[in-house]
């Protein structure tokens, strides 16, 4: 009986603090003002944020009697996947050159992708 | 406060909130000046989407959409970097 309703307290302050985290990413995703700023705001959405709201889930299931633990499958998937697409996304500004992009290396010509350092224009694939 | 209400009301004020975030994300989407800014703006769409499906299962008491949820994660990942690859590369499968 008392696990049910810690269950359901839990589940309800798990929702709560998820859609504060949603709502602070989607407000820096629209606030910052340069590429790479506004990419480290929704990272925090796909996270901490769903990973509560998953969390709620859970407690909810549990608070009704019947415990799963499925969700944990979706955050892990979250969790793995989030900075793969980060990183792509942060790849796609730095080779298109909409933010600043790295000194140019102190050995070689080149960085690993980034084929023409110092602000050569040309980007051929 | 029962914990059944209070419940009620942390779910009400997170599908709020998820709203809220989908349609700051669709201006993002609208006004981004570049196209990293865009895929950034939809991948977030997708996470809030993903959010909104859970949300709606715990309301409804429904296990169907756990799967939903699953499904649309895997998706949204593919569709992220198929369209980075495609801005990269100008081509997704080379």
């Amino acid at each position: 009986m008392t696990l049910e309703i810690l269950a359901s307290y839990g589940a309800a302050l798990s929702l709560l603090i998820g859609s504060g985290f949603v709502l602070v990413g989607a407000i820096g995703l629209l606030k910052f003002n340069d590429s790479m700023t506004r990419l480290h705001a929704p990272t925090k959405v796909g996270t901490v944020g769903i990973g509560m709201l998953l969390l709620a889930s859970i407690l909810n299931a549990l608070a009704a009697g019947d415990p799963s633990i499925h969700e944990m499958l979706i955050m892990a998937f979250l969790f793995v996947t989030a900075p793969v697409s980060a990183h792509f996304i942060a790849k796609v500004s730095i080779h298109r050159r909409d933010c600043m992009t790295p000194p140019s290396p102190p050995r070689d010509d080149t960085w690993a992708t980034l084929s023409s350092p110092d602000g050569a224009q040309d980007d051929s694939p | 406060m029962n914990a059944a209400d209070l419940l009620d009301v942390a779910v009400v004020i997170a599908m709020l909130s998820l709203a809220a975030g989908q349609i700051l994300s669709m201006v993002r989407l609208a006004i981004g000046p570049t196209p990293g800014d865009r895929i950034l703006a939809l991948d977030t769409m997708v996470i809030n989407a993903i959010g909104l499906v859970v949300v709606l299962g715990i309301h409804q008491d429904v296990k169907v959409y756990f799967e939903v949820a699953l499904l649309i994660a895997m998706l949204g990942f593919v569709s992220t970097v198929a369209l980075a690859r495609f801005i990269l590369r100008g081509d997704i499968i080379e």
